[in-house]
């Protein structure tokens, strides 16, 4: 099964890791990490503020895209090209494992791109602030958070992928991005509510993935110190989110005639 | 039962057990990062450029604007806070995003006049926060009547207040007590009375039940502010009358100068302290001005139902 599992992650990879367009977007990224620093000498006194908001808002934005473009036709792709059914007819390949096996390549695609982007983004750190210090961890914490939002954004560009064409797929995605981060604006809506819209208020926000929380790129540009309370809690989070995407993205794959 | 539905059983179980596992965990981290300090940035401080930035959605980012003033303003007042930094800011790009967002100008000032903790304590702002209101609104009266509340309550300017209102009073559907007030803050510029006329007008006036409750508050505290003055002139006159402080309310009513204990809207005694009339619990009365114990400055008092009315409106 790890075998299986692998195979068809490592495919995954091998094939995102071919698409020129990719490298457009990891290129655009650190460009604009590279201009960061630019924008931050034509203000005033927030070089380092400015290159933290932007690096890291480069970072996630482009990661987003990325997962949402390639990660919204990994079934829906090898439906159309007819791949799929020599993989399921013709391997023993269940059902769930080439969901996992198509999740962990594109979370595997992802992490090496972020990782590309973040040594792009350090050395713009180093060089702004002649150095790199203790405080300069919470930058990783930030970077991590980015990475927990690409998992959870490449599971339900994925759950999509299942059910739907890659057009209506990188919608869905892109609005429940957008939703999931008025999260917490939408619980908070929901307690300012009364009766059965507080009921229905509260279940949306609670069903709604939570990207608020994972995105402390405000925080770390001043430096404030991030909880480890709240790493744990978001790892968990994201953990068993994910886990529920993916086994509604298997409930429906496996309901799916493909014949 | 079927194979397929033991499978579709199973798929849903799990499914339900992982959101609601998600759940838990989400109020967990809400938990977490509501003890983290209130973030005082705003990354684009330019209205203009978040304007232009919108792409012409701006209603709705000057919806969002505003809900962040909200949550802004009730994290700090929960976490009773001395300064609003980024209230007025805020305030004004969510009024340049949508300058008819009425809301965002009626509690906005609100939040800006109240003095902390209540609010940021700057009705500059909030009578500049107005102003621009009623330049966007012209028709708009309730400004006007925001703005005399402002410059007659917090700025005690109660010429600025009376034209104010003077000029709201010719608004079309303006209520006609605006040109009432206008006249009696021009003739009895700052006093009580004025101030329990304007009150009970709005008491009358609206049918919001936060808003009655405040006024009724407002209310209490304007009878207490008017009970202690005339005392402090009694127990100033037994004073001159017998060269010494009286040592209680007994020796006034000995003198004739009471007829009886006085006692707060709410029942409890009024204290009499060194010569100096004070109430028993000032927490019941927020917005006394008068009767405070040494020690206690105006402001330092929770006012919790002034902000009821605030939050709950919106």
């Amino acid at each position: 099964m790890i075998g299986r599992l692998w195979a068809i992650a490592f495919n995954t990879f091998r094939e995102a890791v071919r698409d020129r367009v990719l490298y457009n977007l990891i290129l655009f990224a650190l460009l604009i990490v590279g201009a960061s620093v630019l924008f931050g000498q034509i203000s005033l006194d927030i070089n380092r503020i400015v290159l933290i908001n932007l690096g890291l808002t480069a970072i996630s934005m482009f990661g987003i895209v990325i997962a949402i473009f390639i990660g919204i036709g990994l079934v829906s792709k090898e439906i159309e090209k007819r791949t799929l059914y020599t993989v399921l007819a013709a391997r023993p390949v269940r059902r769930w494992e080439f969901i996992a096996g198509k999740f962990l390549g594109l979370v595997m695609t992802l992490t090496v791109n972020a990782l590309l982007m973040s040594v792009g983004f350090f050395a713009a750190v180093l060089y702004v602030s002649h150095g790199l210090g203790r405080g300069d961890l919470s930058l990783v914490t930030a970077i991590y958070f980015i990475l927990l939002e690409f998992v959870l954004i490449t599971a339900l560009a994925l759950l999509f992928s299942t059910f739907s064409t890659p057009i209506f797929s990188s919608i869905f995605a892109f609005a429940i991005f957008a939703v999931g981060t008025f999260a917490e604006d939408m619980r908070g809506f929901a307690q300012m509510a009364q009766g059965v819209t507080r009921w229905v208020m509260t279940g949306a926000a609670y069903l709604v993935p939570n990207f608020a929380s994972l995105n402390v790129i405000g925080q770390v540009a001043h430096n404030t110190r991030i909880e480890p309370k709240l790493i744990l809690l978001n790892t968990l989070y994201v953990f068993v989110y994910t886990a529920a995407v993916l086994t509604a993205s298997v409930w429906i794959f496996e309901r799916r005639n493909l014949k | 039962m079927t194979r397929d539905l033991r499978v579709q059983t199973c798929y849903a179980l799990l499914l339900g057990a992982l959101l609601t596992a998600s759940t838990m965990l989400v109020r967990q981290v809400d938990r977490v990062r509501s003890d983290e300090p209130i973030q005082e940035v705003l990354y684009i401080p330019s209205p203009k450029v978040v304007k232009r930035l919108s792409l012409g959605y701006s209603g709705l980012l000057a919806d969002i604007y505003w809900t962040r003033v909200v949550q802004y303003f009730g994290n700090k007042h929960k976490a009773k806070a001395k300064e609003y930094l980024i209230l007025e800011p805020l305030l004004d790009m969510t009024t340049t995003l949508d300058p008819q967002l009425l809301p965002a100008y009626e509690f906005g000032s609100v939040f800006l006049a109240q003095k902390p903790p209540e609010g940021a304590g700057d009705p500059a702002a909030a009578a500049r926060l107005v102003e621009k209101g009623i330049r966007e609104n012209p028709q708009a009266w309730r400004l006007y009547y925001d703005l005399g509340y402002i410059y007659w309550l917090e700025l005690k300017d109660p010429a600025k207040a009376s034209n104010a209102f003077e000029r709201g009073s010719k608004v079309a559907g303006a209520h006609p007590w605006m040109r009432v007030m206008a006249a009696a803050l021009a003739a009895h510029a700052g006093e009580t009375e004025t101030a329990i006329y304007m009150w009970t007008n709005i008491l009358n006036s609206t049918e919001d039940q936060d808003l009655r409750a405040n006024a009724l508050n407002r209310l209490r505290c304007l009878r207490v502010d008017s009970e202690v003055k005339t005392l402090q002139e009694r127990v100033d006159l037994f004073t001159k009358q017998s060269g010494r402080l009286p040592s209680d309310w007994q020796e006034l009513i000995g003198a004739g100068l009471l007829r009886g204990t006085p006692a707060d809207p709410k029942g409890n005694h009024y204290r009499l302290v060194a010569g100096r009339v004070q109430v028993e619990n000032p927490d019941l009365f927020p917005f006394i001005t008068t009767g405070l114990p040494p020690g206690r400055a105006l402001g330092d008092l929770p006012g919790e139902a002034n902000f009821k009315v605030t939050k709950t409106k919106l």
